[in-house]
């Protein structure tokens, strides 16, 4: 057997410490750092990846957000806005009633003054015909000469006591 | 015909002697070199382009790189980080030994008793080093299981002495006689072939079985011897 041969031995031992501390020190400081090195850049790269994913969808979120908020404080503006039209519609349109009402009831106090005027102008002018009227019948049925002003007073003493 | 054997033979290349020792280059030292240049032009070549998306062969550097430290992760914990360098050179240089060596007319340096001996002694007291380097003297209670009642220590303590002993001796022969094992079987099977002429197809259907069972074998030694080490160190580190 082989194996068994020990003169054998030294050159394999020797071989084998040579080419195992040489594989060794290959492994050690080339191939394993390289290969750390290649699957940490991966692993780096995965992680900013992912990271950056999550920075643009936090950034996503704000801008949404803040779409939200200015379309809420747009809403707000718009309805304030609306409001203060109304208001302000309501108040000239009060003023504009009030106004017209006031100028309805000026006119309203002129007609009636006009009115008012008329119908003392009508009266007196009933009452100098009603007084004329009595003066000339007393003339005529009972021959009295009535002056015109007790004509006109008694005129006026008959319709007062009548109304 | 030759004996199945001969495939063993140690044959002097160049042959050296320095201070009365022989250090002559043999077929043994020629493929312990083709392994230690085909491991490193594997990683080497496989992370050259370094790429994000790993091609063929940077997936295979990367799947052994991480095949080791998963395995001395799980087994030693965070403290074998150290040893990792190592116990990953020691695993392909065996893999590497193992399956070079069932190519035809290839020598496979891991079937000599010395080979396997020297790797399992250095990683034997290499273990023990770091075990007393870590816990002194404290480090020979793990001769007597914890919990154990104290009058058995005259049984237990040479038990466990022994069996820590014999580990190098069980590390090496492990992996000695399944290489010698297989390489010795598919070389009987492989004269059958050649003698029973056109009957040798059965002889040749089994050798082809074989064969596949050997590149299991190759690779699951290589695992073994790693895996074993990671628990020795395992041991040497946190004590039982």
């Amino acid at each position: 057997m082989p194996q068994l041969d020990v003169a054998s031995y030294a050159p394999q031992l020797v071989w084998l410490v040579i080419s195992f501390v040489l594989l060794y020190v290959l492994m050690a400081r080339v191939a394993l750092p390289r290969i750390a090195d290649v699957l940490e850049e991966r692993s780096r790269r995965r992680e900013d990846n992912l990271a950056k994913a999550e920075e643009l969808e936090k950034e996503a979120e704000d801008v949404s957000a803040a779409y939200e908020t200015a379309l809420a404080e747009a809403r707000t503006r718009a309805q304030a806005a609306l409001a203060k039209a109304q208001d302000a519609a309501k108040t000239s349109a009060e003023a504009k009633v009030a106004e017209l009402d006031k100028a309805l009831h000026a006119r309203t106090r002129e007609a009636e003054a006009a009115i008012a005027r008329a119908r003392e102008s009508a009266l007196g002018e009933a009452a100098a015909i009603a007084a004329d009227v009595a003066r000339m019948a007393a003339q005529k049925v009972a021959g009295l000469v009535v002056d015109e002003a007790s004509a006109r007073a008694a005129a006026d003493a008959a319709r007062k006591a009548r109304a | 015909m030759a004996s199945p054997l001969q495939q063993f033979e140690i044959k002097t290349i160049a042959a050296a002697n320095i201070g009365g020792v022989n250090v002559s280059f043999t077929n043994s030292s020629l493929f312990m070199v083709i392994a230690i240049t085909a491991i490193t032009a594997f990683l080497l070549l496989g992370v050259r382009k370094r790429a994000l998306v790993p091609g063929r062969l940077q997936s295979m550097a990367e799947l052994m790189y991480e095949f080791v430290a998963g395995l001395v992760r799980d087994n030693v914990g965070s403290a074998g980080r150290a040893y990792f360098p190592f116990i990953f050179s020691l695993f392909m240089f065996i893999l590497f030994c193992n399956t070079i060596g069932l190519i035809p007319y290839t020598f496979t340096v891991t079937s000599h008793i010395i080979v396997t001996f020297a790797l399992a002694i250095v990683v034997f007291i290499g273990v023990t080093i770091v075990g007393i380097a870590k816990h002194g003297m404290k480090w020979f209670s793990y001769f007597f299981p914890p919990g154990a009642p104290i009058y058995m220590a005259p049984l237990l303590v040479p038990i466990e002495v022994l069996s820590y002993l014999a580990r190098p001796v069980t590390l090496a022969l492990r992996l000695f006689a399944n290489m010698m094992a297989g390489h010795t079987m598919l070389k009987v099977f492989a004269g059958f072939v050649i003698a029973l002429g056109v009957a040798g197809v059965a002889p040749l259907a089994i050798l082809i079985a074989l064969y596949m069972l050997e590149l299991i074998v190759a690779v699951l030694q290589a695992f073994v011897f790693a895996i074993l080490t990671c628990l020795y160190l395992h041991d040497a580190l946190h004590l039982h």
